[in-house]
């Protein structure tokens, strides 16, 4: 299992093998000798790159055609058995520059969204056709038609309208019945009642040839309320196949040694204790182990957030998810797939999600005692006519009126409406919500704690001390570091190359696992490594920084020193987030120095340091007993349990696969502008869904005293309710209009984020 | 009022064509890449495949 780092640039990705048996799953087929297989592939994501790849594999000798989906970043390939290999549209497609992975839509979960998207579309098809044939028939009743006329009228509405709500309530019915089987009220209940209802007591009086029939009131409410939720629907699946295309991109496996020195490449779920690996220098281990031969040093980040790396040697003990940096080694697995300390993680997230209570979203707690009210309302209606004197049949119409008038179209779309409109904004501005509870949660927070490594900071060291330096010992160093995986040789090359200079070419270069880099320059011996290695005495004094010392020759080491810089924005987010009252809090795994460093300079004062993922969840755990409501910004494996455990979570799209799983919200891009973001549209979502039910409830109170006096016509009824719906809506689309400065840096972090710019060109 | 044994029946029918064109086109997957149906029309593939 390679976890991917930072970037969709494809730094860390290497090139999908496709091997085995395992091959089979990929590949379906497509007729007689042909064979059809499909492709995730991120960079996919430019109308430009649609052509490029259609046409040259379209080219290939052997591929029938090649069709690229957009908005999926998907390749499917047609081509005919045995005269070319699925490999090679691997390869052809890396030499193309694009990454390529075979894909399985079983393995996401995609193709459940895609199938639930189309039922609810068709289900909304249905729906409006019924809803525009029902209308036009009923604006003739509403007209004048009369006698005969009105009841072929009536007959017609019937025959369109009993089938369309039958086939198009059934996402609706289905909801409703789960929830009284709990024993739960959801708005589905009133919902179902109502349009029921409608439908059989117009069947009834159409059977009796009576002037009023509701058929339009029923089908106009599905079709309405099957908009929402298919916007509702699409706005959620949309936010998973992103962060699920993230994901899919790691599932790797690793270099299995045998028995007899053959190596052997196994995915990571087929790996088992007692199997010798070999780990390149660059990789990610797969699963726990011992390490068996070489020495190299082991960057831990993603698990404790230490930023510097540890060395190791054989006998250590090392685990799935570090990152070896400086030499080959070889691993025995001693646990694998269930046993590896990933998976304790897992357990532990487990168990921090179970002893969460339940969020009960929104819509959910108002239909709670909505229904119950407005079925007592009913009944009161019912009684009273009766008392009053009139038949049975007009008392039943009467309570029946109320039910209709009643039930919540507005409502329906109160929440859902604001929702989508609110995600679609931060989606376009790279965060991705998972669903509308997570935003819902995001507006009720009260703290927020930071994890420090990868969330505030950048996950990734730059030099910072000496800004004097000569240009010749910098390119010196970045030419010995150039041979380096490890993050401060990475780091000075970087540097380098963004001064403008060419690093120099240096001869005889070794590393030398846990202590640097030796090379020759002009018969020269030079240096890069730490204190010892360049012979500079250790001091005392521990500022958090890294530091790597460099030697020339003879002459006196200098020392470079190195911070893992602040996120774009992270003070800022920072000041924003206790401007909006919030109180933020900084947990994180490094040295207590680091973590002071980071704290001060982005203005936190409570700061932990050298914490273990169990004493981060102990620590969230503690703040949500004393009944905080904590938003958790993290992005390690070690922050994993504490995102299950908080009340709403955020992970940069840089985390750890597991960390952007368990977290709620995933947002793109390098600024920490985002939370800050995030809770401020969560907010303001929430604010105008509130609105939004003072606006349904308002209509409500004007219009069920006249349902109970029997006002309620089915056009008074008609014009109501449409006018209730497109007001809720109207106001939800206010959402979208946010501040100019907000929409600013928006921009700003999509522009400066290529994964953002791909997220937003798909959206 | 006659004419409206034909007229609704043909209003229904062609109605109901519009439905059928509508679920037989989500069905053919035309639905599943939005966008980028939107830039195939700008690609310039009227040269025949070599």
């Amino acid at each position: 299992m390679t976890l991917p780092c930072c970037t969709l640039d494809g730094e860390y990705f290497q090139p999908f093998k496709l091997e085995g048996e395992d091959a089979a799953r990929w590949i379906s087929s497509a007729g007689p000798g042909l064979k059809r297989i499909e492709f995730l592939v991120p960079q996919a994501n430019r109308p430009e790159a649609m052509a490029h790849i259609e046409t040259d594999l379209g080219a290939l000798g052997g591929v029938k055609s090649a069709r690229v989906n957009l908005t999926g970043r998907r390749v499917a390939v047609v081509y005919e058995d045995g005269v070319i290999a699925p490999q090679a549209l691997i390869d052809r497609l890396g030499f193309l520059g694009y990454m390529a992975r075979p894909f399985d839509p079983r393995e996401t979960g995609l193709t459940k969204d895609d199938r639930e998207n189309a039922r609810l579309l068709r289900a909304l098809a249905v729906a409006g056709f019924a809803a525009g044939n029902v209308m036009l028939l009923s604006v003739s009743v509403w007209s004048g038609a009369e006698g005969a006329t009105r009841d072929l009228f009536h007959w017609l509405s019937a025959m369109i309208a009993l089938p369309a709500v039958a086939y198009a309530g059934r996402p609706f019915f289905y909801s409703a019945v789960n929830a009284l089987r709990l024993g739960r009220v959801n708005m589905d209940v009133p919902i179902s009642l109502g349009v029921l209802l409608a439908s059989f007591m117009s069947l009834f009086e159409t059977i009796n040839g009576a002037e009023h029939a509701y058929f339009d009131a029923s089908v106009t409410l599905l079709f309405f309320l099957l908009a929402g939720r298919y916007l509702d629907h699409l706005m959620r699946a949309r936010a998973r196949s992103a962060i699920a295309q993230l994901i899919s991109l790691s599932a790797e496996g690793a270099s299995v040694i045998e028995a007899d020195g053959t190596r052997r490449y196994v995915p990571a779920r087929e790996l088992k204790a007692g199997m010798l690996v070999a780990v390149a220098a660059g990789d990610r281990l797969p699963a726990d182990g011992l390490i068996r031969e070489g020495t190299s040093d082991m960057d831990r980040s993603l698990l404790t957030g230490e930023t510097a790396p540890e060395t190791v040697k054989p006998g250590s003990l090392v685990h799935a998810g570090e990152m070896n940096v400086t030499a080959p080694i070889t691993v025995e697995i001693t646990a694998a797939g269930n046993d590896t300390f990933l998976s304790e993680l897992v357990r532990l997230m487990a168990s921090a999600e179970q002893g969460q209570s339940r969020y009960i979203r929104i819509a959910d707690r108002l239909a709670r005692f909505y229904s119950p009210a407005v079925h007592t309302l009913a009944a009161i209606t019912l009684l009273g006519w009766l008392l009053l004197g009139h038949g049975w049949h007009d008392s039943i119409m009467a309570a029946i009126a109320v039910l209709i008038i009643t039930c919540p179209c507005a409502l329906g779309l109160a929440v859902p409406a604001v929702q989508v409109v609110a995600s679609g904004r931060l989606f376009r501005s790279g965060v991705m919500i998972k669903d509308g509870a997570a935003l819902e949660k995001l507006a009720g927070i009260d703290t927020v704690i930071f994890d420090k490594t990868g969330t505030l900071t950048k996950g990734e060291p730059a030099l910072v001390s000496p800004l004097m330096v000569s240009t010749e010992t910098l390119a010196l160093a970045a030419g010995l570091a150039q041979a380096s995986k490890h993050p401060l040789s990475r780091a000075l090359v970087r540097e380098v190359a963004k001064r403008g200079l060419q690093p120099v070419s240096v001869s005889d270069i070794a590393e030398h696992p846990g202590l640097g880099l030796s090379g020759q320059y002009m018969g020269e011996a030079i240096k890069l490594g730490n204190r010892a290695w360049c012979g500079m005495e250790e001091s005392a004094d521990d500022h958090g920084l890294l530091e790597f010392a460099f030697r020339r020759g003879a002459k006196v080491p200098v020392l470079f020193q190195f911070e893992d810089r602040l996120r774009p924005d992270a003070a800022e987010t920072v000041a924003a987030l206790r401007q909006m009252g919030l109180a933020v809090h900084l947990l994180s795994g490094d040295r207590e120095a680091a973590v002071a460093r980071v704290a001060q300079a982005v203005g936190i004062d409570t700061a932990v340091s050298r914490a273990s993922p169990q004493a981060k969840l102990a620590y969230v755990d503690a703040l949500s007993k004393a009944g905080r409501k904590v938003l958790m910004v993290g992005d390690g494996i070690n922050d994993a349990p504490a995102l299950a455990a908080g009340y709403t979570s955020m992970a940069p799209s840089s985390a750890s696969d597991i960390g952007r799983t368990a977290a709620e919200t995933v947002w793109m891009g390098e600024s920490a502008a985002a939370v800050a973001r995030a809770v401020r549209v969560g907010r303001r979502s929430q604010r105008i869904a509130k609105e939004n039910f003072a606006l349904a409830v308002g209509y409500n109170v004007f219009a069920v005293p006249l349902a109970m006096i029997g006002f309620v016509s089915p056009l008074v009824a008609a014009v109501a309710m449409s006018t209730s719906s497109i007001i809720v809506i109207a106001n939800a689309l206010r959402v979208g209009l946010g501040r100019t400065a907000d929409a600013g840096s928006a921009k700003r972090d999509a522009d400066t984020a290529p994964g953002t710019r791909a997220l937003r060109d798909a959206a | 009022m006659n004419v409206l044994i034909y007229l609704i029946p043909i209003a229904l029918f062609m109605g109901g064509i519009g439905l059928a064109a509508f679920i037989w086109s989500l069905k053919s997957g035309q639905y599943d890449d939005l966008e980028g149906a939107a830039w195939r029309i700008l690609q310039d593939d009227d040269q025949p495949k070599p």
